[in-house]
């Protein structure tokens, strides 16, 4: 039982790493994506707002697997063929995006009006006024909740292995198929998963108490 | 190019979403509502309880929450029966996975909402005599319920997303209905928007009530 999990081992690495990969690249490509919508969300003419509520409510309001699938057959047949990775990637970064807006905009939201009408008053400008006085502070408040977003993307990296790539999910299940010991190589998948996503979560709570401390 | 949109064969086959819509809708109450048992009597353990205790049930609450619910339901579903003598159909092993799914985030939910009720009410509830356990029954849990509500709501209805993971052991619940009508017909775009549809209007419309039901409990305070 043991000696399958070794004799495994490196495919179920490999499928690992792809998770982290897959992961790595939705968190990046969601942060940027994210952030510049949560700011015209925040900041940018009606429309635009109206444009990014719509985005974030839709993605946040159906299931990321029905997303996922979606992306995935959806793409190809208006022409748009994209390797299932990418589809996987493009799907998953989507869900964290919307993800990122709500956090970036509860953030902003959290810093008193104050706070922009002083720096107004002292004549800087927008730009002035978001560098230097709203996003120092909105960022101790955006910071725990998106550390700890970052085990969503983990997790919902899982279910690309239903698009046949093979992540660490459908490593695990391969490997069941070959030596049916499902039982210790779920708890081996369940572990490694845990151990990423709970030293995610309590970076998360870290920060949040030393950020804590801080008050307006 | 050119991808014309025709609805005829998704109408045909609205049954299979209909239906899904309906079960998706059952796996989400019927697991919130084990979920509820499993979360408030563990919430109230954990605050009186020991350490040992304790570390136990905050190793459930991490041990489900950092695992991705597709995993908890191949190992319940698949992983389970190969060492314990049970067997089930996917469907009720899904809404066990998705019971203890629940269960731990709501245990995280009740036990911040009883250390949010208000010290005076339970001094109160001394000072007229209640035991601890009419406190409990009396004080403690009502104001608790109050509190939690909003967030109860927001459970229930990523509980009724999640529901969509049941589709991976063929629980035909609305994703898998949308999968099927995607293989069968190849009307993919239409099945997609539909669905999203579907899930969206209800998650909305649960939204829009549960909101409801908490103006009343919290005018009622």
């Amino acid at each position: 039982m043991l000696g399958q999990i070794l004799y495994a081992l490196p495919f179920l690495a490999q499928g690992f790493a792809l998770t982290l990969w897959v992961s790595l690249l939705v968190v990046v490509l969601s942060l940027i994506a994210g952030v510049l919508m949560g700011v015209g969300l925040v900041y940018g003419p009606a429309p635009l707002r109206w444009a990014v509520r719509i985005f974030s409510d839709t993605i946040r309001g159906i299931p990321i697997l029905v997303l996922i699938f979606f992306v995935y057959y959806g793409l190809p047949a208006v022409g748009v063929h994209l390797q299932s990775f990418w589809a996987a990637v493009l799907a998953l970064t989507l869900f964290k995006t919307a993800q990122v807006v709500e956090y970036l905009r509860g953030a902003v939201a959290s810093i008193p009006k104050g706070q922009s009408e002083a720096a107004m008053a002292i004549g800087l400008t927008f730009r002035q006024r978001l560098a230097y006085v709203i996003f120092p502070q909105a960022f101790r408040r955006f910071l725990p909740p998106w550390i700890n977003g970052v085990t969503d993307a983990v997790k919902g990296s899982a279910l690309v292995s239903l698009l046949g790539i093979t992540d660490l999910m459908q490593a695990i299940n391969q490997v069941i198929g070959r030596t049916y010991e499902a039982m210790p190589l779920y708890i081996f998948g369940a572990l490694v998963y845990f151990a990423v996503n709970y030293a995610l979560s309590l970076a998360s709570r870290r920060l949040e108490r030393r950020f804590s401390f801080i008050r307006e | 190019m050119g991808y014309a949109l025709n609805f005829n064969l998704i109408w045909r086959h609205f049954d299979k979403l209909w239906g899904g819509l309906l079960l998706s809708l059952e796996l989400a109450v019927i697991s919130i509502a084990i979920g509820i048992v499993i979360g408030l009597v563990l919430a109230v353990w954990y605050v009186s309880a020991g350490r040992v205790v304790r570390a136990v049930i905050a190793a459930y609450v991490e041990f489900i929450r950092n695992v991705p619910l597709i995993l908890l339901v191949y190992l319940v579903f698949y992983g389970l029966p190969t060492v314990v003598d049970i067997a089930y159909s996917a469907q009720t092993s899904f809404i066990a996975t998705l019971s203890l799914y629940s269960g731990a985030y709501l245990v995280e939910v009740f036990r911040s909402g009883l250390e949010a009720v208000p010290r005076g009410q339970i001094d109160a509830g001394k000072a007229i005599g209640l035991t601890p356990w009419q406190r409990l029954i009396h004080v403690r849990l009502p104001t608790m319920l109050r509190i939690t509500l909003p967030a109860l709501s927001n459970t229930f209805i990523s509980l009724f997303k999640d529901t969509s993971v049941a589709s991976v052991i063929s629980v035909p619940e609305l994703t898998y209905g949308a999968q099927w009508i995607n293989f069968n017909t190849f009307r993919i775009v239409e099945v997609y928007l539909v669905v999203t549809a579907m899930y969206l209007l209800t998650g909305y419309a649960l939204l829009f009530g549960l909101r409801l039901v908490e103006r009343r409990f919290r005018a009622a305070r």
